[in-house]
């Protein structure tokens, strides 16, 4: 637990700068927006379409659309960017339409008022029109400031810091404490965001000089601390090479080996974990991280596209390595020496009693039988490949967080789940992985991709990396994995037990 | 002095007011008379410029008001709105300070001024940092003749002033307003359909029916010589009610 509070401030004051800007681009937008959707009529039904479009996006696909829209572009495409403009387009909504529904709900006869004594339009809107609409605009920018608090622990997967780094990793390695601690804090921000407008508001419609003071005070104070506690050094943000990692035990872990290799090295090094498996790709391509680990399986079928069968190991891991060095001038520096390949597991006293070793003997009972699988496979080439090369065909397929997996075999939820061949909970929970005998599934050969500046202006780094060469076999990455999963051991705590006392010495070897 | 010339106004397809004319001199108050949907509203409201007529003109102190700015001229001519017509997220003061506001006065000038006219409408100062909601209809309906008055306009239009209110109440208001007016020196157009209440405020009255000024004159001349049935009836109206009411009254001691 003092490990999490420990993150607070980072994650805590991220979350405040991005919620704050947001919201302030939002009302910005939305405000004057409203106001000429409502003198324009023309306007309020496109407008309002529009806005209601954006919102009915799932909150996440909304914020991950962004990254490839803001690459073609040519703009950062993970980070703070994607968040904030995701967040601005959801905060539109509600501050649009209570603006419109506002002004409009003004009575005629005051508005003829306003006029009669000779009003301008523009004395009339802010003498009488936004007063009297006031707390309608009000009630719309309290709902976007709890909206945006909750949906900013959404950035995480985009690159972005927040409270969501708590969430998603505490998810990913089963550790409630984590997932709580973020959860409480974004509960308690969103509550004291919302006190803070709510105060100024009512200090408004009642000419409270106090109230207004308190609130704006303190939200110049958030404010302040958000950004005095904001991480400074972008002096070096050239020499710092920053770590990627996606969303699972086995990457956060990797993720902070990998930066404390690089670290040893004398560099200074960060870590953007739980980014989107996609997501991480790409930012490495446009240098917005400079090392992560991938497995060769889901570079040929996701990013090169490949739909032919890969064959064996070796061969796969060449001519990955060679298509991503013409193609995208990324080295991949080193093989780990294991595989995180997709597996079908059952229990082992399933497996007994159905006499199951292999796809084949599963493909038999299949159609009694239910699988669970993460949010990619099903989606994925080799989910195509394994159904037509063994024909299988589940009486039902269910799509679930990859944490949640285990439980559901565990549980007898589902009796088939495709699990990671790394993962520590394998032996835990005693299942069996079935043989992929027709190799229908890809090798899945982790290894260490680094991006095109630091190949090409530092490749003293690369040949650093390089020594990470078949360093963790399976056994030793199903261990670490146990140690996050199991035992409720940090990702950090996991690769300093592997990189030893002194990761310096370790990269000497 | 108002005069008006050949005024129209349609809305879509109906005619709402068709080629009324009429003179108001200075200090001279004409009261409009006619059912809803006669044209007198319009009318009135064409005078300022809530309203731009299709046809006609207005001329007002020599002016002609097409060609001024129609904010300056609305700032110029005191409006007493149907109904309430106060704002109702400002104070009694401010209200009545809106108009001064409007016309760039200091905060001391105007306080003094709002005090001032305050008074003159029989308003208790005590009121003055009550919200609209807080007042009773008597109360509002000065509140709303205060603020027409705030920058001494020479010219004053009044939309139903005393419609919404209860028999005492609108008795005291509309002596009050009479005697104002006379004291001030105020040139006047009054929209009402109560034709006591014209025949004791106005020095004229012109009667509408369908968007025509049907008749202009004295309520005497109306009385004396109406143009129709119609017109006979509706200044009988009043007199025929109070013999009514005389009637009863007896009948009951």
């Amino acid at each position: 637990m003092r490990e999490q509070l420990a993150l607070l401030p980072e994650y805590l004051s991220a979350h405040v700068r991005l919620t704050l800007l947001a919201l302030a681009a939002g009302v910005l937008l939305a405000v004057p927006a409203g106001v000429l959707v409502s003198r324009v009529r023309a306007l309020e039904a496109p407008v309002l379409g529009l806005a209601g479009v954006i919102q009915t996006i799932p909150a996440l696909a909304l914020l991950a659309v962004m990254v490839p829209l803001l690459s073609a572009l040519g703009l950062p495409g993970i980070g703070v960017l994607p968040a904030f403009l995701g967040l601005v387009l959801y905060s539109l909504l509600p501050i649009l339409r209570n603006t419109v529904t506002g002004l409009h709900a003004v009575a005629p006869a005051v508005i003829e008022a306003a006029r009669g004594v000779g009003m301008t339009s523009r004395q009339r809107l802010f003498q009488v029109e936004l007063p009297l609409a006031l707390p309608v605009v009000v009630a719309g920018i309290r709902t976007a400031t709890v909206w945006t608090v909750g949906m900013a622990t959404l950035s995480t997967p985009v690159g972005a810091t927040s409270l969501g780094n708590y969430i998603f990793s505490g998810l990913q390695t089963r550790n409630s404490a984590a997932v709580l601690t973020g959860c409480a804090a974004a509960a308690g921000l969103a509550l004291t965001l919302d006190g803070l407008v709510r105060t100024a508001a009512t200090g408004i419609e009642r000419r409270q000089r106090r109230p207004v003071a308190a609130a704006a005070l303190g939200l110049l104070a958030l404010g302040a601390w958000a950004w005095a506690a904001a991480p400074r050094g972008e002096g070096h943000a050239g020499r710092t090479v920053r770590v990627g990692g996606k969303t699972f035990t086995e990457q956060y872990i990797l993720a902070e080996i990998l930066a404390r290799s690089v670290r040893a090295t004398g560099r200074e090094a960060t870590v953007v974990a739980g980014l989107g498996s996609t997501v991480a790709f790409d930012a490495l391509v446009r240098d917005e991280i400079d090392v992560y680990v991938d497995y060769t399986g889901t570079l040929w079928s996701t990013v090169m596209g490949r739909r032919d069968p890969a064959g064996p190991r070796a061969r796969v891991l060449e001519e990955v390595r060679l298509w991503l060095l013409e193609r995208h001038a990324v080295v991949l520096a080193a093989a780990l020496g294991f595989e995180n390949a997709y597996c079908f597991a059952v229990r082992r006293e399933m497996a007994y009693s159905l006499s199951l070793r292999s796809l084949i003997d599963l493909a038999r009972h299949a159609g009694t039988l239910r699988l669970a699988s993460d949010y990619e496979f099903f989606s994925r080439e080799e989910w195509r490949a394994v159904e037509s090369t063994y024909g299988l065909a589940f009486r039902e397929r269910r799509t679930m967080d990859p944490s949640l997996l285990y439980q559901a075999i565990a549980a007898r939820q589902v009796e088939v789940i495709t699990a990671y061949s790394s993962d520590g909970r394998i032996a835990s929970l005693d299942l069996v992985t079935l043989e992929d005998e027709k190799n229908a599934i890809p090798p899945y050969d982790a290894v260490v991709l680094v991006g095109p500046r630091i190949a090409r202006e530092d490749p003293a780094l690369v040949t650093a990396l390089r020594r990470l060469k078949g360093t963790i076999d399976e056994t030793r990455m199903r261990a670490l994995n146990r140690l996050v999963d199991e035992e409720g051991r940090s990702a950090g705590a996991a690769a300093e037990e592997f990189l030893g006392s002194s990761p310096a010495a370790f990269m000497r070897r | 002095m108002i005069e008006v010339a050949g005024l129209s106004r349609r809305y879509g397809g109906a005619v709402a007011v068709a080629d009324v004319s009429f003179r108001v001199g200075a200090g001279e108050m004409l009261a409009l008379v006619g059912d809803s949907g006669s044209g007198k509203t319009t009318t009135l409201k064409m005078i300022n410029r809530l309203l731009e007529p299709d046809a006609g003109k207005v001329v007002i102190d020599g002016r002609d008001a097409a060609s001024l700015d129609p904010h300056a001229l609305r700032r110029s001519i005191g409006y007493v709105f149907q109904g309430i017509g106060l704002f109702p997220h400002r104070t009694v003061a401010e209200n009545v300070a809106v108009p001064l506001r409007l016309a760039g006065w200091s905060r001391d000038r105007t306080c003094v001024r709002v005090a001032e006219l305050l008074a003159l409408v029989e308003l208790d100062p005590a009121l003055a940092a009550r919200f609209p909601a807080e007042l009773s209809g008597g109360q509002q309906q000065r509140t709303g003749v205060a603020r027409a008055l705030a920058a001494s306009p020479r010219v004053m239009l009044l939309d139903e002033p005393f419609g919404a209110l209860d028999p005492l109440t609108r008795d005291r208001l509309q002596r009050t307003f009479g005697e104002l007016r006379r004291r001030l020196g105020l040139t006047a157009v009054f929209v009402t359909h109560d034709v006591a209440e014209a025949v004791v405020l106005a020095d004229r009255i012109g009667v509408m029916r369908s968007g025509r000024l049907l008749q202009l004159g004295t309520p005497a001349e109306l009385a004396r010589s109406p143009a129709d049935d119609d017109v006979a009836r509706l200044l009988d109206t009043p007199r025929r009610q109070a013999r009514l009411v005389a009637e009863r009254l007896e009948a009951r001691s």
